[in-house]
């Protein structure tokens, strides 16, 4: 699999902290990749590297192959966490100056500019100023900005604080069919939940330094203690809690925590044969939100 | 198009496109008009009422007296002091002034005596005392059976024009230093204005950048220096702009107004414009020739010269402030009030060489403070224009030109230098200290 992104050894010092310490990666191509990290774990620091804004002390960064050079931002689309737009130009004038400063040419930039407009049914909201639109539709301006001159990797820095639901959805739906389209995609959080719900990929960073990388099913399946609910309709047999390990116990709702995974089948037999009538039967794998503490614990 | 073209092009456009240029631009130099007229105003302001005066005149030496600008002489015949004290009380007069007889020809001094409850203004004092020295002036001539012609012919009127020993070099009359005087200080007040109104324009608008955090989407985009040339290019195209505006309006109003100062103009006007003078007492002939030599004076001026020395000045002034507001407005936080401590130590200068222009400049634009300030870059923006006006030699002027070049060139350097950390640092006081350190960083 070919990488858009690789990010080798990168070192950032500032004046009293390592803010980014020898950090490698690999971003695959085509892939929405969530860059993790509790807050100043250096999230920001890396990426203002990647967007060229500022430079590595130490180690490379590639873009596609190339060594970032100075047509590299034209390639990536970036929403910082802090983002604002100039309140008193129009929206379309302030769309086209933002295309045209990542290479479009003027037509191109107004043909690729109506087709986000249309997409969204904003398209009288050419001529209005920007400080008379509402914060959410200042977010949306701030997306078509983002995207408009179709980079091959879009970095989103918390692209959903301060979007109502319907906004949030909105924008989930655009990025799904931007990855679709074969853009990669880098997501920065601290929100799990949305980690789980978007990413293929991860890499966890904490106090500079990575702790975590890989795929989000396998780093699931490596964190998982092989923990199994089981919810009945009827009494457990009364050797149960013998035979098995139990690790909670709700109404009607157990846990058991197996040996390994293969045991599942055995537990699921033995119910089976002792005649109790199960519900439902799932294995419990740990939610981001877990490993991430588990991991930052760790580290810290 | 290249990114630096882009931004100087938005920079640009947003600013002359908005309606408070275009007023600005219009009403700047009729707000001037006005200010200077409510100054001159102001100075020949009369006070109120003209004061009334009754004279006792016991000497008879005084006879009738002309009014006077605020003051209204009236010489009651045939009442006593006491009678007219009465009278002032009663509000007829403002005050009675005693004119006691001059019992000695010779005394050189005579004190009146002003009876009244309210006080007499400094100025209707020295009015009243220079017009009854001349009356009493004239009682004495007659007394003295004096020759008129022969005494008025003891006051000999001196003034000193100069002439220049090399012959061609430049005839610098009083006129020419006055004319001087007013050119110098029109261009040197116009580039305290630009300088300071457009430097903290820059300044306003990094602030602005950084504070509504696009600041962040354009460096994904641009380089910081970029951004930072790009603005501070925009605004000062807007600022010869705006000085181009007033140059074309400044040269249609000559056009309007030369005919009536050389003479030449529509007879009936010119004529009306005589009696005009010839009413307040100026001599028309005198006037004319003062319109003639006044074209002649502006005429004579090397206005190339002026204008491509004043133009250099003004980008070179203009880049070294605007980039050191720059590089202060991206170290500022969104605290405004803390802002203030990292803008005064730029505006010192400009403010000092503002005054030694006002202050001592005028009284001789040759001294060594003012050659010093004419060459220091900080201030030669703003002096040497003034003193390009007096013809100083050329090296200074050469050398000033050079300095100025450079320090632009070193100061946009320094200040981009600055800009690149500020600009993305949030949330923190900065100490000039710590701007210093910034210089250091690698980029």
């Amino acid at each position: 699999m070919s990488m858009i992104l690789s990010i080798q050894n990168v070192v950032k010092r500032y004046q009293k902290h390592t803010a980014v310490d020898n950090v490698s990666f690999d971003v695959p191509k085509g892939s929405v990749f969530g860059l993790l990290g509790p807050n100043g774990a250096g999230k920001t620091s890396l990426i203002r590297m990647i967007t060229t804004i500022t430079a590595p002390d130490e180690g490379q960064i590639f873009l596609d192959g190339q060594k970032l050079n100075a047509e590299s931002p034209n390639l990536i689309g970036y929403m910082p966490e802090e983002r604002g737009l100039y309140k008193k130009m129009k929206v379309g004038e302030h769309l086209l100056y933002l295309a045209q400063l990542k290479g479009l040419s003027p037509a191109n930039a107004r043909k690729e500019i109506d087709v986000w407009l249309e997409k969204f049914e904003i398209t009288d909201w050419w001529s209005k100023k920007v400080e008379d639109l509402s914060k959410g539709m200042q977010q949306k301006i701030q997306f078509i900005a983002t995207v408009v001159h179709r980079p091959k990797l879009l970095i989103l820095d918390e692209p959903f604080t301060g979007l109502d639901p319907i906004n949030s959805n909105l924008i989930k739906d655009e990025i799904a069919a931007l990855n679709a389209s074969g853009i990669s995609i880098i997501f920065s959080t601290h929100r799990m939940e949305q980690v789980e719900e978007m990413c293929d990929h991860i890499v966890l960073i904490n106090r500079g330094k990575n702790v975590l990388q890989g795929e989000v099913k396998t780093i699931k399946n490596e964190y998982k203690q092989n923990l199994f609910q089981v919810e009945t309709a009827s009494e457990l047999p009364d050797d149960f809690r013998n035979r098995f390990q139990i690790s909670g116990e709700e109404k009607n709702k157990v846990t058991v925590r197996l040996e390994s995974d293969s045991e599942a089948e055995r537990l699921l037999r033995y119910l089976l044969d002792q005649k109790v009538r199960i519900q439902r039967f799932e294995e419990l794998l740990p939610t981001f939100n877990e490993i991430f503490i588990a991991r930052v614990g760790e580290t810290a | 198009m290249s990114k630096l073209k882009l931004i100087f092009k938005r920079e640009y456009l947003t600013r002359v496109r908005k309606t408070s240029f275009i007023v600005g631009t219009l009403l700047a130099p009729l707000l001037l008009l006005v200010y200077m007229l409510v100054i001159v105003g102001l100075s020949t302001y009369q006070g109120g009422e003209a004061l009334k005066v009754a004279v006792l005149d016991e000497g008879k030496m005084i006879g009738q007296l002309p009014d006077e600008k605020g003051v209204r002489f009236q010489t009651p015949q045939g009442k006593t002091l006491e009678q007219l004290k009465q009278e002032a009380l009663e509000g007829k007069y403002d005050g009675v002034l005693q004119v006691p007889a001059i019992t000695n020809l010779d005394y050189k001094n005579l004190s009146l005596y002003y009876h009244s409850d309210k006080k007499l203004a400094p100025e209707a004092k020295e009015r009243i005392e220079s017009r009854i020295s001349k009356k009493v002036r004239d009682f004495k001539i007659d007394s003295l059976k004096l020759e008129r012609k022969k005494l008025e012919a003891l006051d000999t009127k001196i003034s000193i024009d100069p002439e220049k020993i090399t012959p061609g070099g430049e005839d610098q009359s009083e006129f020419t230093v006055g004319i001087g005087l007013a050119i110098g200080g029109i261009m040197s007040f116009i580039m305290f204005f630009m300088m300071t109104m457009y430097g903290q324009m820059v300044m306003r608008s990094v602030m602005e950048e950084k504070t509504n955090r696009i600041v962040e989407v354009i460096m994904s985009s641009v380089k910081p220096f970029q951004l930072m040339l790009g603005k501070i290019l925009g605004a000062g195209a807007v600022g010869l702009t705006q000085v181009l505006i007033w140059i074309v309006l400044s040269g249609a109003v000559w056009f309007i107004m030369m005919p009536f100062m050389a003479g030449s103009g529509d007879p009936a006007q010119m004529q009306e414009a005589m009696q005009q003078a010839q009413a307040s007492g100026v001599d028309p002939e005198e006037a004319q020739g003062m319109g003639l030599k006044l074209i002649e004076e502006l005429q004579r001026q090397n206005w190339w010269a002026l204008a491509g020395a004043f133009v250099v000045f003004f980008l070179g002034g203009y880049f070294i402030y605007s980039s050191l507001f720059a590089a202060v407005g991206s170290a500022m936080s969104d605290d405004m009030g803390e802002s203030q401590s990292l803008v005064l130590p730029i505006m010192l200068p400009i403010m000092l060489a503002f005054y030694l222009i006002a202050f001592a400049g005028w009284r001789n634009p040759d001294s060594g403070l003012m050659v010093f300030a004419s060459l220091f870059p900080l201030t030669s923006p703003i002096v040497m224009p003034f003193r390009m006006a007096f013809n100083p030699p050329m090296w200074q002027v050469i050398l000033s030109l050079v300095l100025v070049v450079g320090s632009a060139f070193f100061f946009v350097w320094l200040s981009g230098r600055i800009y690149r950390v500020g600009i993305l640092l949030y949330g923190k006081k900065v100490t000039f200290k710590e701007i210093g350190k910034w210089l250091f960083y690698k980029s």
